[in-house]
Protein backbone atom coordinates (compact mmCIF):
# COMPACT_ATOMS: atom_id res chain seq x y z
CA UNK A 1 0.00 0.00 0.00
CA UNK A 2 1.32 3.36 -0.73
CA UNK A 3 1.67 5.59 1.99
CA UNK A 4 -1.06 8.55 2.51
CA UNK A 5 0.89 12.27 2.29
CA UNK A 6 0.25 12.38 6.18
CA UNK A 7 2.96 10.25 7.10
CA UNK A 8 5.54 12.72 5.90
CA UNK A 9 3.47 16.00 6.50
CA UNK A 10 3.29 14.92 10.23
CA UNK A 11 7.12 13.97 10.67
CA UNK A 12 8.08 17.51 8.93
CA UNK A 13 6.09 19.02 10.95
CA UNK A 14 7.25 17.65 14.32
CA UNK A 15 10.58 18.49 13.08
CA UNK A 16 9.98 22.25 12.77
CA UNK A 17 8.36 21.94 15.94
CA UNK A 18 11.02 20.43 17.28
CA UNK A 19 13.15 23.45 15.87
CA UNK A 20 11.01 26.05 17.42
CA UNK A 21 11.21 24.23 20.95
CA UNK A 22 15.01 24.26 20.61
CA UNK A 23 15.22 27.48 19.28
CA UNK A 24 13.77 28.84 22.32
CA UNK A 25 14.85 26.73 24.97
CA UNK A 26 18.80 26.07 23.94
CA UNK A 27 21.65 28.27 25.23
CA UNK A 28 24.49 27.19 23.43
CA UNK A 29 24.94 28.98 19.82
CA UNK A 30 25.98 25.66 18.13
CA UNK A 31 22.62 24.21 19.24
CA UNK A 32 20.17 26.77 18.84
CA UNK A 33 22.05 26.70 15.14
CA UNK A 34 21.42 23.24 15.15
CA UNK A 35 17.50 23.54 15.57
CA UNK A 36 17.42 26.44 12.59
CA UNK A 37 18.76 23.38 10.65
CA UNK A 38 16.00 21.26 11.90
CA UNK A 39 13.72 24.03 10.98
CA UNK A 40 14.79 24.78 7.45
CA UNK A 41 14.64 20.74 6.91
CA UNK A 42 11.46 20.63 7.71
CA UNK A 43 10.58 23.08 5.08
CA UNK A 44 12.04 21.19 2.44
CA UNK A 45 10.53 17.91 3.33
CA UNK A 46 6.96 19.90 3.24
CA UNK A 47 7.87 21.06 -0.34
CA UNK A 48 9.28 17.60 -1.62
CA UNK A 49 6.28 15.80 -0.58
CA UNK A 50 3.93 18.44 -1.69
CA UNK A 51 5.19 18.72 -5.18
CA UNK A 52 5.49 14.05 -5.39
CA UNK A 53 1.93 13.92 -3.87
CA UNK A 54 -0.19 16.70 -5.18
CA UNK A 55 1.40 17.73 -8.14
CA UNK A 56 3.17 14.39 -9.94
CA UNK A 57 5.26 15.88 -13.26
CA UNK A 58 6.37 18.83 -12.40
CA UNK A 59 9.17 20.04 -10.39
CA UNK A 60 8.71 23.45 -9.14
CA UNK A 61 8.66 21.98 -5.21
CA UNK A 62 11.99 20.11 -6.03
CA UNK A 63 13.58 23.07 -7.43
CA UNK A 64 12.69 24.92 -4.70
CA UNK A 65 14.06 22.02 -2.13
CA UNK A 66 17.53 22.23 -4.09
CA UNK A 67 18.11 26.09 -3.52
CA UNK A 68 16.53 25.98 -0.29
CA UNK A 69 19.35 24.00 0.68
CA UNK A 70 22.17 25.98 -0.91
CA UNK A 71 20.97 28.69 0.95
CA UNK A 72 20.66 26.94 4.19
CA UNK A 73 24.00 26.10 4.01
CA UNK A 74 25.29 29.63 2.59
CA UNK A 75 23.80 30.70 6.11
CA UNK A 76 25.35 28.33 8.09
CA UNK A 77 28.97 29.34 6.84
CA UNK A 78 28.23 32.53 7.89
CA UNK A 79 26.91 31.77 11.07
CA UNK A 80 29.85 29.92 12.24
CA UNK A 81 32.12 32.21 11.38
CA UNK A 82 30.36 34.39 14.18
CA UNK A 83 30.11 32.24 16.58
CA UNK A 84 34.18 31.55 16.04
CA UNK A 85 34.54 35.21 16.25
CA UNK A 86 32.73 35.40 19.52
CA UNK A 87 34.56 32.26 21.15
CA UNK A 88 37.33 33.92 20.59
CA UNK A 89 36.65 37.22 21.95
CA UNK A 90 34.17 35.58 24.73
CA UNK A 91 36.24 32.04 25.32
CA UNK A 92 31.91 31.16 26.30
CA UNK A 93 29.17 30.38 23.75
CA UNK A 94 26.45 30.10 26.55
CA UNK A 95 24.06 33.03 24.89
CA UNK A 96 22.54 33.67 28.74
CA UNK A 97 26.05 34.30 30.06
CA UNK A 98 27.63 36.20 26.96
CA UNK A 99 24.74 38.70 26.09
CA UNK A 100 26.01 42.26 26.97
CA UNK A 101 23.19 44.63 25.01
CA UNK A 102 19.70 44.34 27.11
CA UNK A 103 17.23 46.40 27.57
CA UNK B 1 17.96 31.31 -24.33
CA UNK B 2 17.12 34.55 -25.13
CA UNK B 3 19.40 36.68 -23.96
CA UNK B 4 17.91 40.10 -25.28
CA UNK B 5 15.65 39.37 -21.68
CA UNK B 6 18.65 40.75 -19.96
CA UNK B 7 18.01 44.00 -20.83
CA UNK B 8 14.49 44.28 -19.13
CA UNK B 9 16.31 44.42 -15.99
CA UNK B 10 19.25 47.71 -16.70
CA UNK B 11 19.22 48.85 -12.97
CA UNK B 12 20.75 45.28 -11.84
CA UNK B 13 23.19 45.06 -14.58
CA UNK B 14 24.27 48.58 -13.54
CA UNK B 15 24.49 48.03 -9.99
CA UNK B 16 26.17 44.67 -10.88
CA UNK B 17 28.45 46.43 -12.75
CA UNK B 18 29.55 48.73 -10.08
CA UNK B 19 29.96 46.41 -7.64
CA UNK B 20 32.43 44.39 -9.70
CA UNK B 21 34.54 48.25 -10.54
CA UNK B 22 34.73 49.05 -6.65
CA UNK B 23 35.81 45.03 -6.32
CA UNK B 24 38.26 45.41 -8.96
CA UNK B 25 39.81 49.17 -7.73
CA UNK B 26 40.33 47.17 -4.33
CA UNK B 27 42.07 44.44 -5.65
CA UNK B 28 44.49 45.67 -8.21
CA UNK B 29 44.45 49.95 -7.58
CA UNK B 30 47.89 50.20 -5.81
CA UNK B 31 48.38 50.74 -2.23
CA UNK B 32 48.44 54.87 -2.33
CA UNK B 33 45.73 55.00 -4.17
CA UNK B 34 43.48 52.90 -2.14
CA UNK B 35 42.54 56.07 -0.10
CA UNK B 36 40.46 57.60 -2.90
CA UNK B 37 38.18 54.08 -2.80
CA UNK B 38 35.37 55.90 -1.18
CA UNK B 39 35.04 58.64 -3.75
CA UNK B 40 35.41 56.19 -6.58
CA UNK B 41 32.65 53.98 -5.35
CA UNK B 42 30.33 57.38 -4.37
CA UNK B 43 31.32 58.53 -7.89
CA UNK B 44 30.24 55.21 -9.42
CA UNK B 45 27.33 54.72 -7.62
CA UNK B 46 25.90 58.19 -8.32
CA UNK B 47 26.44 57.77 -12.34
CA UNK B 48 24.68 54.72 -12.18
CA UNK B 49 22.02 56.40 -10.06
CA UNK B 50 21.36 59.20 -12.34
CA UNK B 51 22.05 56.76 -15.38
CA UNK B 52 19.04 54.44 -14.86
CA UNK B 53 16.63 56.94 -13.63
CA UNK B 54 16.55 58.90 -17.07
CA UNK B 55 13.92 55.78 -18.66
CA UNK B 56 11.99 53.16 -17.79
CA UNK B 57 12.22 49.86 -19.28
CA UNK B 58 8.96 47.97 -18.75
CA UNK B 59 8.37 44.17 -19.29
CA UNK B 60 9.38 40.70 -17.87
CA UNK B 61 12.32 38.51 -18.35
CA UNK B 62 12.22 34.87 -17.39
CA UNK B 63 9.13 33.32 -18.18
CA UNK B 64 7.61 35.90 -16.12
CA UNK B 65 9.68 35.22 -12.78
CA UNK B 66 11.17 39.03 -13.18
CA UNK B 67 9.26 42.06 -13.93
CA UNK B 68 9.60 45.42 -14.04
CA UNK B 69 6.86 48.11 -14.31
CA UNK B 70 6.90 51.95 -13.29
CA UNK B 71 6.10 51.31 -9.72
CA UNK B 72 9.30 49.00 -9.19
CA UNK B 73 11.33 51.49 -10.82
CA UNK B 74 10.22 54.16 -8.46
CA UNK B 75 10.94 52.18 -5.77
CA UNK B 76 14.18 51.07 -6.82
CA UNK B 77 15.17 54.64 -7.68
CA UNK B 78 14.41 55.96 -3.89
CA UNK B 79 16.38 53.11 -2.64
CA UNK B 80 19.37 53.84 -4.98
CA UNK B 81 18.92 57.88 -3.60
CA UNK B 82 18.95 56.43 -0.08
CA UNK B 83 21.95 54.18 -0.60
CA UNK B 84 23.79 56.97 -2.54
CA UNK B 85 23.65 59.35 0.43
CA UNK B 86 24.86 56.76 2.76
CA UNK B 87 27.39 55.92 0.80
CA UNK B 88 28.57 59.40 0.55
CA UNK B 89 28.14 59.98 4.50
CA UNK B 90 29.96 57.21 5.64
CA UNK B 91 33.41 58.22 3.26
CA UNK B 92 35.19 59.60 6.32
CA UNK B 93 34.27 56.34 9.03
CA UNK B 94 35.59 53.75 5.94
CA UNK B 95 39.03 55.93 5.63
CA UNK B 96 39.43 55.63 9.73
CA UNK B 97 41.76 53.59 11.47
CA UNK B 98 40.78 50.44 11.98
CA UNK B 99 38.50 50.58 9.02
CA UNK B 100 40.58 51.30 6.45
CA UNK B 101 42.39 47.98 5.77
CA UNK B 102 38.77 46.16 4.44
CA UNK B 103 36.76 49.22 3.36
CA UNK B 104 36.59 47.46 0.09
CA UNK B 105 34.35 44.95 1.69
CA UNK B 106 32.26 47.51 2.96
CA UNK B 107 31.28 48.92 -0.15
CA UNK B 108 31.11 45.31 -1.73
CA UNK B 109 29.23 43.66 0.81
CA UNK B 110 26.38 47.32 0.95
CA UNK B 111 26.05 47.48 -2.43
CA UNK B 112 25.31 43.35 -3.15
CA UNK B 113 22.61 43.64 -0.64
CA UNK B 114 20.91 46.42 -2.61
CA UNK B 115 21.38 44.04 -5.59
CA UNK B 116 19.31 41.63 -3.36
CA UNK B 117 16.96 43.91 -2.63
CA UNK B 118 16.20 45.14 -6.72
CA UNK B 119 15.90 41.27 -7.41
CA UNK B 120 13.43 40.89 -4.01
CA UNK B 121 11.30 44.08 -5.40
CA UNK B 122 10.67 42.70 -8.70
CA UNK B 123 10.72 39.45 -7.94
CA UNK B 124 7.19 37.92 -9.36
CA UNK B 125 7.79 34.05 -8.07
CA UNK B 126 8.72 32.93 -4.79
CA UNK B 127 12.00 31.37 -5.74
CA UNK B 128 13.63 34.43 -6.83
CA UNK B 129 11.99 36.64 -4.14
CA UNK B 130 13.48 33.99 -1.37
CA UNK B 131 16.64 34.39 -2.85
CA UNK B 132 16.79 38.05 -3.63
CA UNK B 133 15.82 38.25 0.64
CA UNK B 134 18.79 36.61 1.17
CA UNK B 135 20.61 38.02 -0.88
CA UNK B 136 20.08 41.00 0.63
CA UNK B 137 20.20 39.72 4.37
CA UNK B 138 23.53 37.13 4.75
CA UNK B 139 25.91 40.09 3.78
CA UNK B 140 23.86 42.57 6.02
CA UNK B 141 25.13 39.87 8.78
CA UNK B 142 28.26 40.28 7.96
CA UNK B 143 28.20 44.21 8.03
CA UNK B 144 26.84 44.10 10.91
CA UNK B 145 29.72 42.49 12.00
CA UNK B 146 32.03 44.61 10.69
CA UNK B 147 33.72 46.46 13.50
CA UNK B 148 35.84 43.77 14.57
CA UNK B 149 37.39 44.71 18.02
CA UNK B 150 33.84 45.36 19.26
CA UNK B 151 32.40 42.49 20.36
CA UNK B 152 29.28 44.23 20.61
CA UNK B 153 29.48 44.33 16.90
CA UNK B 154 29.25 40.57 16.84
CA UNK B 155 26.87 40.10 19.33
CA UNK B 156 24.57 42.59 17.10
CA UNK B 157 25.24 40.16 14.28
CA UNK B 158 24.77 36.39 16.03
CA UNK B 159 21.29 38.31 17.12
CA UNK B 160 20.74 39.68 13.40
CA UNK B 161 21.40 36.43 11.62
CA UNK B 162 19.68 33.96 14.01
CA UNK B 163 16.72 36.07 13.84
CA UNK B 164 17.14 36.07 10.26
CA UNK B 165 17.10 32.33 9.52
CA UNK B 166 14.42 31.64 12.07
CA UNK B 167 12.65 34.13 10.06
CA UNK B 168 13.13 32.85 6.38
CA UNK B 169 12.41 29.43 7.92
CA UNK B 170 8.87 30.63 8.85
CA UNK B 171 8.11 32.84 5.71
CA UNK B 172 9.49 29.52 3.57
CA UNK B 173 6.98 26.61 5.48
CA UNK B 174 4.32 29.20 5.30
CA UNK B 175 5.66 28.96 1.37
CA UNK B 176 5.33 25.54 1.19
CA UNK B 177 1.26 25.02 2.14
CA UNK B 178 0.60 27.86 -0.05
CA UNK B 179 2.46 25.29 -3.11
CA UNK B 180 0.52 22.98 -1.84
CA UNK B 181 -2.69 25.00 -2.17
CA UNK B 182 -1.93 26.19 -5.85
CA UNK B 183 0.69 23.75 -7.33
CA UNK B 184 3.09 26.84 -8.56
CA UNK B 185 5.03 29.36 -6.78
CA UNK B 186 4.59 31.80 -9.43
CA UNK B 187 2.32 35.31 -8.58
CA UNK B 188 0.34 35.38 -11.13
CA UNK B 189 -0.87 31.45 -10.85
CA UNK B 190 -1.23 31.52 -7.15
CA UNK B 191 -3.28 34.79 -7.19
CA UNK B 192 -5.91 32.23 -9.59
CA UNK B 193 -5.70 29.39 -7.02
CA UNK B 194 -5.76 31.44 -3.87
CA UNK B 195 -9.52 33.37 -5.30
CA UNK B 196 -10.99 29.91 -5.73
CA UNK B 197 -10.19 27.86 -2.82
CA UNK B 198 -10.71 29.72 0.82
CA UNK B 199 -9.43 27.22 3.61
CA UNK B 200 -8.46 27.18 7.01
CA UNK B 201 -4.89 26.38 5.57
CA UNK B 202 -4.69 29.63 3.64
CA UNK B 203 -5.16 31.32 6.25
CA UNK B 204 -2.06 29.47 8.30
CA UNK B 205 -0.47 29.74 5.52
CA UNK B 206 -1.00 33.60 5.18
CA UNK B 207 -0.01 34.02 8.95
CA UNK B 208 3.33 32.20 8.78
CA UNK B 209 4.31 34.68 5.94
CA UNK B 210 3.04 37.56 7.38
CA UNK B 211 5.18 36.84 10.42
CA UNK B 212 8.31 35.64 8.13
CA UNK B 213 8.45 39.01 6.50
CA UNK B 214 7.41 40.86 9.61
CA UNK B 215 10.87 39.79 11.22
CA UNK B 216 12.30 41.74 8.58
CA UNK B 217 10.09 44.75 8.72
CA UNK B 218 10.51 44.44 12.56
CA UNK B 219 6.66 45.21 13.39
CA UNK B 220 5.85 44.33 17.02
CA UNK B 221 5.98 40.85 18.07
CA UNK B 222 8.93 40.22 16.06
CA UNK B 223 10.79 42.97 16.60
CA UNK B 224 12.83 42.10 19.18
CA UNK B 225 16.48 41.94 17.54
CA UNK B 226 16.38 45.58 16.21
CA UNK B 227 17.45 47.59 19.31
CA UNK B 228 20.65 45.34 19.79
CA UNK B 229 21.53 45.35 16.55
CA UNK B 230 21.12 48.82 15.83
CA UNK B 231 22.99 49.32 18.74
CA UNK B 232 25.63 47.01 18.13
CA UNK B 233 26.48 47.43 14.34
CA UNK B 234 28.82 50.32 12.76
CA UNK B 235 27.02 53.67 12.58
CA UNK B 236 27.15 53.88 8.47
CA UNK B 237 25.80 49.96 8.60
CA UNK B 238 23.05 50.89 11.30
CA UNK B 239 21.63 53.41 9.01
CA UNK B 240 21.67 51.36 5.57
CA UNK B 241 19.58 49.04 7.58
CA UNK B 242 17.10 51.01 8.74
CA UNK B 243 16.18 53.07 5.80
CA UNK B 244 16.78 51.21 2.53
CA UNK B 245 16.50 47.61 4.11
CA UNK B 246 13.26 48.47 5.67
CA UNK B 247 11.66 50.30 2.71
CA UNK B 248 12.61 47.41 0.36
CA UNK B 249 10.88 44.93 2.86
CA UNK B 250 8.04 47.19 3.19
CA UNK B 251 7.57 47.45 -0.47
CA UNK B 252 7.77 43.99 -1.08
CA UNK B 253 5.32 42.99 2.10
CA UNK B 254 2.43 44.96 -0.41
CA UNK B 255 3.36 43.17 -3.33
CA UNK B 256 3.13 39.90 -2.00
CA UNK B 257 -0.13 40.75 -0.01
CA UNK B 258 -1.40 42.33 -2.73
CA UNK B 259 -0.60 40.52 -5.91
CA UNK B 260 -0.97 37.23 -4.15
CA UNK B 261 -3.21 37.57 -1.56
CA UNK B 262 -5.32 40.24 -2.69
CA UNK B 263 -8.48 38.98 -3.18
CA UNK B 264 -8.61 37.24 0.61
CA UNK B 265 -7.84 40.90 1.70
CA UNK B 266 -11.00 40.79 3.84
CA UNK B 267 -11.44 37.42 4.54
CA UNK B 268 -8.06 36.71 6.26
CA UNK B 269 -4.84 39.41 6.77
CA UNK B 270 -7.14 42.36 7.15
CA UNK B 271 -7.56 42.31 10.82
CA UNK B 272 -4.12 40.29 11.31
CA UNK B 273 -2.70 43.78 10.03
CA UNK B 274 -4.90 45.86 12.02
CA UNK B 275 -3.33 44.63 15.18
CA UNK B 276 -0.11 44.40 14.04
CA UNK B 277 0.03 48.23 13.39
CA UNK B 278 -1.78 49.19 16.44
CA UNK B 279 1.13 46.77 18.28
CA UNK B 280 4.18 47.84 16.40
CA UNK B 281 3.18 51.64 16.62
CA UNK B 282 2.29 51.73 20.68
CA UNK B 283 4.85 49.64 21.72
CA UNK B 284 7.21 51.26 19.75
CA UNK B 285 6.52 54.37 20.86
CA UNK B 286 6.52 53.62 24.67
CA UNK B 287 9.71 51.72 24.61
CA UNK B 288 11.88 54.82 22.70
CA UNK B 289 10.54 56.90 25.36
CA UNK B 290 12.89 55.01 27.85
CA UNK B 291 16.08 54.87 25.91
CA UNK B 292 19.33 56.78 26.73
CA UNK B 293 21.62 55.76 23.85
CA UNK B 294 20.64 57.07 20.53
CA UNK B 295 21.22 54.13 18.52
CA UNK B 296 19.02 52.41 20.46
CA UNK B 297 16.28 55.28 20.87
CA UNK B 298 16.24 55.60 16.77
CA UNK B 299 15.26 52.09 16.80
CA UNK B 300 12.38 52.03 18.20
CA UNK B 301 11.68 54.62 16.67
CA UNK B 302 12.23 53.01 13.58
CA UNK B 303 9.88 50.33 14.71
CA UNK B 304 6.98 52.57 15.17
CA UNK B 305 7.43 54.30 11.87
CA UNK B 306 7.56 50.96 10.44
CA UNK B 307 4.09 50.19 11.63
CA UNK B 308 3.25 53.72 10.39
CA UNK B 309 4.02 52.53 6.59
CA UNK B 310 1.97 49.45 6.94
CA UNK B 311 -0.93 51.64 7.01
CA UNK B 312 0.17 52.29 3.39
CA UNK B 313 -0.47 48.76 3.21
CA UNK B 314 -3.81 48.22 4.53
CA UNK B 315 -5.03 50.88 2.38
CA UNK B 316 -4.14 48.43 -0.50
CA UNK B 317 -4.85 50.32 -3.38
CA UNK B 318 -2.88 52.64 -5.49
CA UNK B 319 -3.18 55.40 -3.44
CA UNK B 320 -1.89 53.42 -0.64
CA UNK B 321 1.34 52.19 -2.56
CA UNK B 322 2.30 55.68 -3.51
CA UNK B 323 2.16 57.04 -0.49
CA UNK B 324 3.88 53.91 1.31
CA UNK B 325 6.44 54.88 -1.26
CA UNK B 326 6.41 58.95 -0.80
CA UNK B 327 6.90 57.70 2.96
CA UNK B 328 9.72 55.73 2.60
CA UNK B 329 11.46 58.36 0.52
CA UNK B 330 11.22 61.06 3.01
CA UNK B 331 11.76 58.70 5.81
CA UNK B 332 15.09 57.85 4.25
CA UNK B 333 16.13 62.07 3.99
CA UNK B 334 15.27 62.37 7.93
CA UNK B 335 16.19 59.17 9.21
CA UNK B 336 19.93 59.96 7.71
CA UNK B 337 20.13 63.19 8.65
CA UNK B 338 20.09 62.29 12.15
CA UNK B 339 22.26 59.52 11.48
CA UNK B 340 24.61 61.70 9.54
CA UNK B 341 24.33 63.72 12.91
CA UNK B 342 25.00 60.90 15.07
CA UNK B 343 27.70 59.47 13.33
CA UNK B 344 29.91 62.87 12.48
CA UNK B 345 29.85 63.45 16.63
CA UNK B 346 30.99 59.43 16.99
CA UNK B 347 33.43 59.77 14.48
CA UNK B 348 34.61 63.27 16.89
CA UNK B 349 33.76 62.15 20.21
CA UNK B 350 32.81 58.52 20.64
CA UNK B 351 29.74 59.75 22.11
CA UNK B 352 26.34 58.41 21.71
CA UNK B 353 24.37 58.98 24.63
CA UNK B 354 21.24 61.18 24.95
CA UNK B 355 23.05 63.17 27.70
CA UNK B 356 26.12 63.78 26.07
CA UNK B 357 23.98 66.09 23.51
CA UNK B 358 23.35 68.55 26.36
CA UNK B 359 24.21 71.91 25.08
CA UNK B 360 25.53 70.75 22.04
CA UNK B 361 23.63 73.80 20.30
CA UNK B 362 26.38 75.65 21.55
CA UNK B 363 29.37 74.61 20.61
CA UNK B 364 27.83 73.26 17.25
CA UNK B 365 25.07 75.07 16.44
CA UNK B 366 24.94 73.79 12.25
CA UNK B 367 24.43 69.95 13.52
CA UNK B 368 21.67 70.77 16.29
CA UNK B 369 20.19 72.19 13.43
CA UNK B 370 20.14 69.67 11.28
CA UNK B 371 19.18 66.93 14.29
CA UNK B 372 16.63 69.30 15.46
CA UNK B 373 14.70 69.20 11.24
CA UNK B 374 15.22 65.51 11.14
CA UNK B 375 13.42 65.25 14.45
CA UNK B 376 10.77 67.61 13.45
CA UNK B 377 10.30 65.79 10.36
CA UNK B 378 10.24 62.50 12.01
CA UNK B 379 7.74 63.66 14.43
CA UNK B 380 5.44 65.61 11.26
CA UNK B 381 5.25 68.84 12.15
CA UNK B 382 3.81 71.11 9.16
CA UNK B 383 6.35 72.85 7.27
CA UNK B 384 8.99 69.77 6.77
CA UNK B 385 8.67 66.81 5.05
CA UNK B 386 7.59 64.26 7.85
CA UNK B 387 4.25 66.11 8.01
CA UNK B 388 3.00 65.43 4.06
CA UNK B 389 4.03 61.92 4.46
CA UNK B 390 2.04 61.25 7.65
CA UNK B 391 -0.81 63.17 5.74
CA UNK B 392 -0.98 61.62 3.06
CA UNK B 393 -0.63 57.91 3.99
CA UNK B 394 -3.60 58.28 6.40
CA UNK B 395 -5.80 59.77 3.98
CA UNK B 396 -5.28 57.06 1.76
CA UNK B 397 -5.95 54.20 4.84
CA UNK B 398 -9.22 56.48 5.16
CA UNK B 399 -9.97 55.84 1.62
CA UNK B 400 -12.30 53.11 1.84
CA UNK B 401 -13.97 54.52 4.59
CA UNK B 402 -15.19 51.77 7.01
CA UNK B 403 -15.17 52.43 10.76
CA UNK B 404 -12.57 50.30 11.84
CA UNK B 405 -10.00 52.02 9.82
CA UNK B 406 -11.05 55.29 11.19
CA UNK B 407 -10.33 53.65 14.89
CA UNK B 408 -7.44 52.36 13.38
CA UNK B 409 -6.22 55.93 12.45
CA UNK B 410 -7.49 57.98 15.21
CA UNK B 411 -4.96 55.29 17.57
CA UNK B 412 -1.92 55.96 15.02
CA UNK B 413 -2.79 59.99 15.22
CA UNK B 414 -2.79 59.77 19.49
CA UNK B 415 0.69 57.80 18.83
CA UNK B 416 1.72 60.63 16.97
CA UNK B 417 1.51 63.28 19.76
CA UNK B 418 3.01 60.40 21.69
CA UNK B 419 5.96 60.42 19.40
CA UNK B 420 6.78 63.69 19.72
CA UNK B 421 7.10 63.89 23.09
CA UNK B 422 10.31 61.89 22.84
CA UNK B 423 11.87 63.18 19.78
CA UNK B 424 11.76 66.94 20.94
CA UNK B 425 13.70 65.04 24.75
CA UNK B 426 16.07 65.43 22.07
CA UNK B 427 16.04 69.29 20.92
CA UNK B 428 15.57 69.62 24.65
CA UNK B 429 18.74 68.05 25.35
CA UNK B 430 20.35 70.14 22.77
CA UNK B 431 19.36 73.46 23.00
CA UNK B 432 17.72 73.67 26.60
CA UNK B 433 19.92 71.20 29.06
CA UNK B 434 22.59 72.98 30.67
CA UNK B 435 26.26 70.95 30.23
CA UNK B 436 29.68 72.47 31.87
CA UNK B 437 31.45 70.19 29.59
CA UNK B 438 29.30 69.92 25.81
CA UNK B 439 31.02 68.10 23.00
CA UNK B 440 33.86 70.05 21.59
CA UNK B 441 33.21 72.23 19.07
CA UNK B 442 34.61 70.55 15.57
CA UNK B 443 34.81 70.80 12.13
CA UNK B 444 32.87 68.04 10.74
CA UNK B 445 34.04 66.01 7.59
CA UNK B 446 32.86 67.53 4.01
CA UNK B 447 31.76 64.33 2.60
CA UNK B 448 29.25 63.84 6.23
CA UNK B 449 28.59 67.88 5.79
CA UNK B 450 27.48 67.11 1.87
CA UNK B 451 25.54 64.47 2.93
CA UNK B 452 23.70 66.30 5.91
CA UNK B 453 23.09 69.16 3.59
CA UNK B 454 21.17 67.01 0.98
CA UNK B 455 19.24 65.22 3.61
CA UNK B 456 17.93 68.79 5.47
CA UNK B 457 17.39 69.98 1.39
CA UNK B 458 15.53 66.64 1.16
CA UNK B 459 13.20 67.32 4.72
CA UNK B 460 12.55 71.08 3.60
CA UNK B 461 11.58 70.57 -0.05
CA UNK B 462 10.40 67.29 -0.67
CA UNK B 463 6.96 68.05 1.21
CA UNK B 464 6.30 71.28 -0.57
CA UNK B 465 7.25 70.00 -4.65
CA UNK B 466 3.86 67.76 -5.31
CA UNK B 467 5.26 66.73 -8.41
CA UNK B 468 7.06 64.17 -6.56
CA UNK B 469 3.87 62.84 -4.99
CA UNK B 470 1.70 63.25 -8.57
CA UNK B 471 4.79 60.69 -10.16
CA UNK B 472 4.48 58.22 -7.47
CA UNK B 473 0.81 58.08 -7.47
CA UNK B 474 0.80 57.84 -11.38
CA UNK B 475 4.10 55.09 -11.20
CA UNK B 476 1.65 53.11 -8.62
CA UNK B 477 -1.65 53.17 -10.75
CA UNK B 478 -0.12 50.40 -13.19
CA UNK B 479 1.19 47.91 -10.13
CA UNK B 480 -1.85 47.67 -8.36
Amino acid sequence: MEPSILCYLIPSLIMFGCGVYGFITRRNMLAILISLELMLNAVDINFVVFNRFLYPGEFEGMFFTLFAIALAAAETALVIAIIINIFRMAKNLDISEISKMKF
Amino acid sequence: MDYSQFLMMPQELGLLAVVLLVFLYDLFMPKTTQRYLPLFACVAFGIYTVATSLNVVTGSAFSGMYESNQATFAIKVILNIGALIVLIQSAKWANSEFVSVRRGEFYTLLLITLFGMDFMISARHFLLFVIGLETASLPLAALVAFDKNHYESHEAAVKYMFTAIFSSAIFMLGLSFVYGIGGSLYFDDLFLAVSASMSPLLIIALAFVVAGVGFKLSLVPFHLWTADVYQGAPTAVTSYLSVISKGAAAFAFFAILTQVFGCVYETAWEWMLYALIILTITLGNLFAIRQKNLKRFLAFSSISQAGYIMLGVVACSELGLASLMLYVLIYIFSNLAAFGVIQAVEMNSGKVSMDDYNGLYQTNPKLSFAMTLAMFSLAGIPPFAGFFSKFFIFSSALQSGSVALYVLVLIALINTIVSLYYYLLVVKAMFINPNDQPIAAFKSHVSERIAIFVCVLGIILIGLASCIYAWLVESAAQFV
